[in-house]
């Protein structure tokens, strides 16, 4: 098995610990991955300035991931959510991936629309499987609340994205009950994280994450599980700001997925970057059992 | 005399603009707030940031930065083998020739108890650094023009670069080389150092320098019977072989030399190689006197830079100093456009004629801005979408050669910009998540500002704010407009919609007002109502499409099929480019 990582801007400048965590995950799956380094930004940021700079950033990665004939795996959902859009529209579209690969061009590079991307959890729920993952696990969460959020742009648009059921999804709180952890049912569990609007519209991207975590703290959860790097750092950094600026007085920390099934594996805290959240994880450790 | 009067000349005029630039980094400053703090504040503050690091332990990093990063320019290697061995061999053989060669009679005479250029080893070794020169060229040439590295631009100041260094060492070739074919520098050498007058022994030595030094003589032709070389070398052994190695030993001048002989004669007649004496001599001084104006200041300035960044932080270093090294920074930048290569959205430039996306060209124009020169408004605006354009990966200040930080200075800079007013529609996408991360650390007003001017500035641009109490026109303002969303296959399906509302029930945005429509203005089915309409201006100005937070929760319910995000997304777009049209053509009208 074996993927070209497409880490995206995001992670290696602000939440290096998932992408640190994912790759120490992934090697004990045996889950191989390769770097690309010509990648560039997945498009995400530009869809809302101008179509064809989205089409063509996100093309040049399909192509670049093309010619080493590799499927991408994401980390981020806003990649994956763009990526996966951009490639069934080029899939779609034979008039724009002709217009798109006369500039490719120039770079000597093509996109044929051969490839696929799969976001990570996608990758180790459909492509390595609970079970095996299961055996890789050497610790278990007893007691351990969740709630896993499933991120907007993984779950929709639901026929392109093609991540689950957008409705009632469950392959990650499947994947969280590998560890022994209860994934919670929570009301606003599929509902927007708040990150799109940060430096837009602030007020209403603070509104929509506090709505998310006290709906989170309201079923009972000790933590949020996620798996983008605008969700963490929306529920991490920002719930860090929100604690000290808003009053508000109970958190409830995020906890990146590979970080929590990462500690069950045994793998070392620091190369799962623990310390690097910005909202304590210390906790969480004394939810682990001894026995796998 | 006239020698010695341009060399002081070259001299001051270097050190003015040396101290000229010096003062520009302590003078002006990019960020709002450096602005306030006084220039001996910063002055003081840099020697005092000087001073106590290199008393501290901190000297060490220094000292590895020197070694690693610019001594051996490890920053350079971890990017790009050939571009390493380009850098290498320009910097280490000039180094060595202005060190050896140019500098010769103060150091290497000091050095080397019988230094004289024409003996070796020095004679070699001044052809091998010159070689090592135009090779490094070369490279830089043939990554500039014939392998023509990704979005590597060449400016004017390259070339400048390119060309100068160019002059200097192939002006020196060739003046070893028609020096070596010379007959009269040949015989001034001989009356003025060989104390010869016997016509048989100047004979011999005549044909001994032609055979074998390449000299052309109008007298002298070989071939030359055995016997009268072996008396010239004889001769030469005991008058000249003390100062002249074999001249083979120049290899490259040698080989010029051999080129050029058939022409040797007319060549000495006109005395070309006085004339390349003064060529040679006076491009080394353009070279030194305009060196602090030119790329190849950062000889200096790159150092400076490197080391700075090593060792200072924002947040614990004197704001002062960050100031300074930010200028300094402009100074520091060779425009070797790895940031460009590497940059995450530098390719949008082949969708969005903007140079300034381009990392490595934001530089001159930011110079010219913090400097104080005269942008236009269109070269503002471009530069603020150029600076915009840009998802703060840190992968510029990561690969920059010579350790700037470029993030940091692209942020400052956007803010610096919106004080100036003109709107940036960018601003209203994810692009800004990075400056709402940063909102704590600006001051609130400078915050929102130019967010409230993007969305006024849509405003402007559409009738329908301006004149709210005009009856609409039941003709669609503009029948283009429906045809136009039809980027991608989803955009046209609000054709279909029947108006249920589902999209504006299932929104999260509207479900965050008490009165959506007083903030939101259209809601999602309003606005797919108004692009069937082809109520252009009316879809335009909701702030609905910029709140809108693409969580397509309306796409997913829409029981119709309307792709709603996905036209919202499309609507954007067309806003942004009928914003600037606009723009563009009232800028026009202006100027």
């Amino acid at each position: 098995m074996k993927f070209a990582l497409f880490v995206g801007c995001t992670i290696p400048a602000r939440v290096i610990q998932y992408e640190s965590a994912s790759r120490a995950v992934l090697e004990k799956l045996d889950v191989r991955v390769v770097d690309i380094r010509e990648f560039n930004c997945c498009g995400y940021p530009l869809r809302n300035i101008n179509f064809k700079v989205f089409i063509l950033l996100a093309a040049r990665n399909l192509a670049l991931a093309e010619k080493k004939q590799l499927n991408i795996m994401t980390l981020c959902q806003c990649c994956f959510g763009t990526l996966k859009k951009a490639n069934h529209i080029l899939k779609e579209n034979g008039a724009l991936r002709k217009e798109v690969n006369s500039i490719l061009e120039r770079e000597d590079l093509k996109y044929e629309g051969g490839i696929e991307v799969q976001h990570f959890l996608q990758v180790l729920y459909h492509e390595v499987g609970v079970e095996s993952i299961q055996e890789k696990t050497e610790r278990r969460y007893e007691g351990l609340k969740i709630a896993s959020h499933y991120g907007c742009h993984a779950l929709r648009p639901s026929q392109i994205m093609q991540f689950d059921d957008p409705v009632t999804p469950s392959i990650f709180d499947q994947l969280v009950g590998v560890t022994g952890a209860e994934s919670v049912l929570w009301s606003r569990r599929l509902e927007c994280c708040g990150a799109p609007v940060r430096g837009i519209n602030d007020e209403l991207s603070v509104d929509l994450t506090k709505r998310k975590l006290e709906s989170g703290r309201q079923s009972g959860a000790d933590y949020l599980c996620i798996a983008c790097p605008y969700c963490h750092i929306q529920f991490d950094t920002v719930q860090k700001m929100m604690l000290s600026k808003d009053g508000m007085n109970h958190s409830l920390p995020s906890i990146i997925y590979p970080q929590l099934l990462g500690l069950c594996m045994g793998i070392d805290e620091e190369i799962l970057g623990l310390d690097m959240n910005k909202i304590s994880l210390n906790l969480i450790k004394d939810f682990l059992s001894s026995q796998g | 005399m006239f020698i010695a009067i341009a060399i002081y000349v070259a001299l001051a005029l270097f050190g003015a603009s040396l101290l000229y630039k010096i003062f520009n980094w302590l003078r002006h400053s990019i960020t709002i707030e450096a602005g306030a703090i006084s220039t001996s504040r910063r002055v003081w503050a840099a020697l005092k940031g000087i001073i106590f690091t290199l008393l501290s332990i901190k000297i060490f990093i220094l000292l590895k930065v020197c070694i690693l990063d610019v001594l051996l320019n490890a920053r350079i290697l971890r990017e790009d083998f050939f571009r390493w061995l380009m850098h290498i061999c320009i910097y280490v053989g000039f180094l060595l020739l202005i060190l050896m060669h140019a500098l010769g009679q103060y150091i290497s005479a000091s050095i080397f108890e019988n230094y004289y250029s024409t003996v070796n080893p020095f004679l070699f070794l001044r052809n091998l650094f010159g070689v090592m020169v135009l090779f490094g060229i070369a490279i830089a040439v043939c990554r500039r023009f014939i392998v023509k590295v990704p979005r590597l631009r060449t400016q004017a100041m390259d070339l400048y670069a390119i060309i100068i260094v160019v002059v200097i060492i192939i002006s020196g070739f060739f003046l070893e080389g028609t020096k070596m074919v010379s007959y009269s520098s040949y015989t001034e050498m001989v009356e003025n150092y060989s104390a010869l007058s016997d016509p048989q022994k100047l004979s011999d030595l005549e044909a001994y320098w032609v055979q074998e030094f390449g000299v052309v003589s109008p007298k002298a032709k070989g071939p030359f019977d055995e016997r009268r070389l072996e008396q010239g070398r004889e001769v030469h052994r005991v008058s000249c072989a003390e100062c002249h190695s074999k001249a083979q030993w120049a290899f490259t001048s040698f080989g010029l030399a051999k080129i050029i002989s058939p022409f040797a004669l007319v060549l000495n007649r006109v005395n070309i190689h006085g004339v390349l004496w003064y060529v040679h001599f006076f491009a080394c001084l353009i070279g030194l006197a305009y060196l602090p104006f030119s790329k190849m200041f950062h000889i200096f300035a790159s150092p400076l830079s490197l080391f700075a960044n090593a060792v200072m932080e924002r947040g614990k270093s004197d704001p002062a100093n960050i100031a300074t090294r930010q200028m300094m920074e402009l100074d520091a930048c060779t425009h070797c456009g790895t940031c460009s290569l590497r940059c995450s959205v530098a390719v949008a430039l082949e969708e969005v004629p903007n140079i300034t996306i381009l990392p490595a060209e934001k530089m001159a124009p930011i110079k010219m801005l913090v400097l104080g020169k005269d942008l236009t408004e269109q070269e503002l605006k471009e530069l603020q979408e150029g600076v915009y354009f840009c998802t703060n990966c840190y992968r510029c200040t990561v690969v920059c050669p010579v350790g700037i930080n470029l993030q940091e200075l692209w942020f400052n800079v956007r803010e610096l910009l919106f004080q100036k007013g003109l709107p940036e529609l960018s601003m209203l996408s994810p692009l800004s998540f990075y400056r709402g991360l940063m909102k704590e650390e600006m001051v609130q007003s400078d915050y929102e500002k130019p967010l409230m001017r993007a969305r006024e500035a849509i405003a402007e641009k559409c009738n329908v704010v301006k004149d709210q109490d005009n009856v609409l026109p039941l003709i669609p303002a503009d029948k283009t407009f429906k045809s136009r969303l039809n980027l991608s296959a989803q955009a046209s399906t609000f054709t279909v919609c029947f108006g249920c509302q589902t999209c504006t029930n299932a929104c999260p945005v509207v479900a965050h007002y008490d009165n959506p429509q007083e903030v939101l203005g259209l809601l999602p089915h309003q606005i797919m109502h108004a692009c069937a309409l082809g109520l252009r201006d009316l879809a335009f100005v909701s702030n609905m499409l910029w709140d809108c937070i693409t969580c397509y929760q309306c796409q997913e319910q829409c029981p119709q099929g309307v792709c709603v995000t996905d036209v919202l997304y499309e609507l954007k777009n067309f806003v942004v480019e009928y914003v600037g049209e606009k723009t563009v053509r009232s800028l026009g009208k202006n100027q």
